[in-house]
Parts: C-alpha cells; sequence; structure tokens
C-alpha cells in the first residue's frame, strides 16, 4: 500500500542548529498519527514542513505521492496551526469565502454559508472576526481547515486553549475526516486526548524520530508509557 | 481563469482589510498632504522654476507616503499567522503576490490622485495641461513602486525593524523607474507632450515595470518560502 505521507531522511536546519535529524516516517492512509514529543523536540517545523510551508535542508516529502508544495497538494490538506488564520479585519462569511476562493471551491459563497450555520455562527456572518468570542473564533478556524474536506489533516496542538463547543466541534469533524478516510496528523501535548484519537503514534525526540507504530493497548492505558519508554519523559 | 480569480480574491481581501481599518491609508494620505503644505512654504509658489522641480517634489513626496502603505502589505499577515494560512492554501505565490500588488497600486493612486490636485493648488501649478498622459505616466511609476515595494515587504515580513529596512532597500532599486517619473512628470507639468526624449524615459519605465514584474514573479515563491 503506498504512503498517504512519505517523509524521506529529512533534516532541518535553522542557522547550524539541527530542528530535524534525519526523520524518515511513512504514514499510511486514513491513519491518524499523534506526533508527539517535549517542547522544541521538532514537531512543530514537521508538521511545516508536511504542509508546504516550509522547506526541508535535505531529504524529501510526498504528500499522496506528490510534492507538499504542489498545488494538487495544498487543495487536498487542512492545515490549523498554533494561531487560529483567520483575518479580524474581515467577517466570519468573508473568512470563509475568501478560503473557499482560494481552494477553488465551486460555490464558495454557499459552502461558507453551509459552513457558519454548521459551527453557529449563521446568526452573526456579517460580524468582523475580531468581534468574536475566542471559543467563536476558534470554531471559525475550524470551518476555515475543514471547508474543502482535505484528504490530510495537519494540526498543530489541536486541543490547546479550546473552549468546551470547540472541542465538540473538533471531535466531530475529525471523526468525520477519518470515516470518509482523511489521514490526520497531530502534534499534541495532550497526551491522553491523543491517544484516544490517534491510530498511530510517532515520537519525536530532540529532532530525531523516537518511535513510530501503531498505538497500542499499554499506550491507551498509560500515556505516559511511551516517554519512559524512550528516556524521553516530561 | 483560476490564477485571476485568486489574485483577485487576495486584492480585493488587502483592499476591504484596509478601507475598514483605514491604517495605511490615512497616515500615508495625511503624510502627503502634510508634507506638500510644508515645501510650499518652503518654496516661492509664484516662481517659474517650480516646474523645473515639480517632477522631484511629487515623486519624492509619493515614494516616501507608498513606504507606509508598503510596509502594511505583508505585515497585516503576520496576525493570526493568515502568512501561513495563506501559503498552505493552493494559490501560486505569484497570484498571491500579484494580488498584493494590485490592492497597493490602487491604493497608492488613490493617494497620488487625492495629492495631485492639491498640489496644484499649493504651488499654482496647471497639472492638467496633459492631465492624460501624467496620469499614465503616474500609474507607470506607480506599478514600479508597488512591485519593488510589495516584494520587499514580503522579504522584509518577519524582520524586527522592517519598518526601516524597506525603504532602506525599497529607494536604490527604484532609481531608475524614479527618474523616469520624475523626468516625465515634470515634461508633463510643464506642458510638453510624450515625444522625443520623454518617450525614451516612457520606454525606460515601461522596460523597468516588466523585468522587475516578471523576475518577482519567478522569485517570490523563493522569498516567501526560502
Amino acid at each position: 500500500m503506498s504512503a498517504s505521507i512519505a517523509v524521506e531522511h529529512v533534516w532541518k536546519y535553522f542557522g547550524d542548529f539541527p530542528a530535524l535529524k534525519d526523520v524518515s516516517l511513512r504514514i499510511e492512509p486514513g491513519s491518524c498519527v499523534a506526533l508527539l514529543g517535549r517542547n522544541g523536540a521538532g514537531k512543530t517545523t514537521l508538521l511545516r514542513i508536511l504542509a508546504g510551508l516550509s522547506r526541508p535542508s535535505q531529504g524529501a516529502v510526498r504528500v499522496d505521492g506528490r510534492d507538499s508544495r504542489e498545488e494538487a497538494t495544498r487543495r487536498r490538506v487542512g492545515v490549523l496551526g498554533h494561531a487560529i488564520g483567520i483575518y479580524d479585519e474581515l467577517s466570519a462569511f468573508e473568512n470563509l469565502r475568501l478560503f473557499g476562493e482560494l481552494y477553488g471551491l465551486d460555490r464558495p459563497k454557499d459552502t461558507a454559508l453551509e459552513w457558519l450555520e454548521r459551527i453557529g455562527l449563521s446568526a452573526v456572518r456579517d460580524g468582523l472576526a475580531r468581534e468574536f468570542s475566542r471559543g467563536m473564533r476558534q470554531r471559525l478556524a475550524l470551518a476555515r481547515a475543514f471547508l474543502h474536506q482535505p484528504s490530510v489533516v495537519l494540526f498543530d496542538e489541536p486541543f490547546t486553549s479550546l473552549d468546551d463547543r470547540a472541542i465538540a466541534v473538533l471531535q466531530q469533524l475529525l471523526s468525520e475526516a477519518r470515516a470518509r478516510g482523511a489521514t490526520i496528523v497531530m502534534s499534541t501535548h495532550q497526551i491522553r486526548e491523543a491517544m484516544e484519537l490517534s491510530s498511530d503514534v510517532a515520537l519525536i525526540s530532540r529532532g530525531k524520530l523516537a518511535h513510530a507504530g501503531p498505538r497500542t493497548a499499554e499506550m491507551l492505558a498509560d500515556p505516559g508509557w511511551l516517554y519512559r519508554q524512550y528516556g524521553d519523559g516530561q | 481563469m483560476r490564477f485571476l480569480r485568486q489574485s483577485w480574491s487576495v486584492a480585493a481581501k488587502d483592499l476591504r482589510s484596509e478601507i475598514r481599518t483605514k491604517e495605511a491609508l490615512n497616515a500615508s494620505l495625511s503624510f502627503s498632504l502634510v508634507i506638500l503644505l510644508l515645501f510650499s512654504f518652503a518654496f516661492d509658489p509664484a516662481a517659474e522654476q517650480i516646474r523645473d522641480f515639480s517632477g522631484g517634489l511629487l515623486w519624492m513626496v509619493f515614494a516616501f507616503a507608498a513606504a507606509l502603505i508598503l510596509n502594511r502589505s505583508f505585515a497585516r499577515e503576520l496576525e493570526n499567522d493568515c502568512l501561513d494560512m495563506l501559503l498552505a492554501s493552493p494559490v501560486p505565490p505569484a497570484a498571491l503576490f500579484l494580488g498584493k500588488v494590485s490592492a497597493n497600486f490602487v491604493l497608492l493612486m488613490a493617494v497620488e490622485l487625492i495629492a495631485l490636485p492639491v498640489f496644484g493648488i499649493f504651488y499654482n501649478v496647471n497639472w492638467g495641461m496633459q492631465a492624460a498622459s501624467l496620469v499614465l505616466v503616474t500609474a507607470l511609476g506607480t506599478w514600479a513602486l508597488a512591485v519593488i515595494g510589495t516584494m520587499f515587504s514580503a522579504l522584509t515580513v518577519n524582520l524586527r525593524l522592517r519598518e526601516l529596512m524597506l525603504p532602506v532597500l525599497v529607494y536604490p532599486m527604484m532609481i531608475p523607474a524614479l527618474m523616469a517619473s520624475i523626468q516625465l512628470t515634470t515634461d508633463l507639468i510643464a506642458g510638453q507632450p510624450l515625444a522625443g526624449d520623454s518617450f525614451l524615459w516612457l520606454r525606460v519605465l515601461v522596460a523597468f515595470n516588466v523585468i522587475f514584474t516578471a523576475l518577482s514573479v519567478v522569485f517570490v515563491d523563493t522569498v516567501l518560502l526560502g
């Protein structure tokens, strides 16, 4: 079976500092991978390379068999980073319509309206994003990431500082994405939630891939087990 | 077609944001008007020589006022990491760049078309003798400013001293286009049509725009992603 994401001997340097050291990883289509590691281990760097936001210094990354910077690849990838990635000076509707247009959707206006209904923001569709509460902005950001029905979902710390309603929306969207066969990679410190959702686990330690494989019953029962196993306890 | 639609979406987004906040537009317009007013005290508006340096004065004002708009072009994408989301989307970097250049061009032209009549009033200059040609030259010079300024705005977006670095990088690069724009504007305000030597300067300006627009479109991917 060909990998949905193939990371081949990737190195990433920031100046002389190697943030990633010879990382190779294969992620099968439809799997949900929890990318674990301490702060500064290289999780965000790897996710940015997978999303095409940064080029590896050495090595290659292929998403669905294509280079991660190809337009066709980016059309199939949904990204949510640390920040929400929405425009404060645009309304909720304008934000979603903009990204619908950028992703080349056939009916960006209708799609934006459908998503606003879905995330419970249709009553404030013309309100500027800067006037929204934190939870409303988070839901808008989730809608932005899933608007184009991505087949590869890349999330950096998806559960951090989400409110209850946004967590419910995120869990619903992630389970729908899994049901339609999307590949999910999420870096997180919330090990318990990650273990419950994931089918596979990858642990990065000081820029190196320390472990990659299916999530086991041991990991689910004791989320700290993996860190202890590889001597990278937090 | 998709390329143009994506460029338009980026340009419309930038214009909509700027019209709502008016951050750069207000700063740039006030700066232009204040400089024109201050220089009108320094020079005798009745003097004949005013026509000789009208082009230089106008383009100095336009170029400095432009920095205030161009600085915001990519800086506004840093809020909420919006630049990452634009780069993660399937928009070609060239479409993103041209969308931003177009938005900057519209904003700069708006400031300049307001400043031009004000210049005529403060300096007692009839700039309308070759109005159509003057607007053409202003548009070409402004496109050059928008292309170079947007490119360096992308290059300096992650620098702490970007407000300082942008003018330092842009103005030396702009020298050929500014020389052509100044010469052409001075001639047109003096009532001379676009012919002879003026035509040569016009070709310099057009060539500058073609070359630097093409180079920017080719290299913007490298500038944005490293």
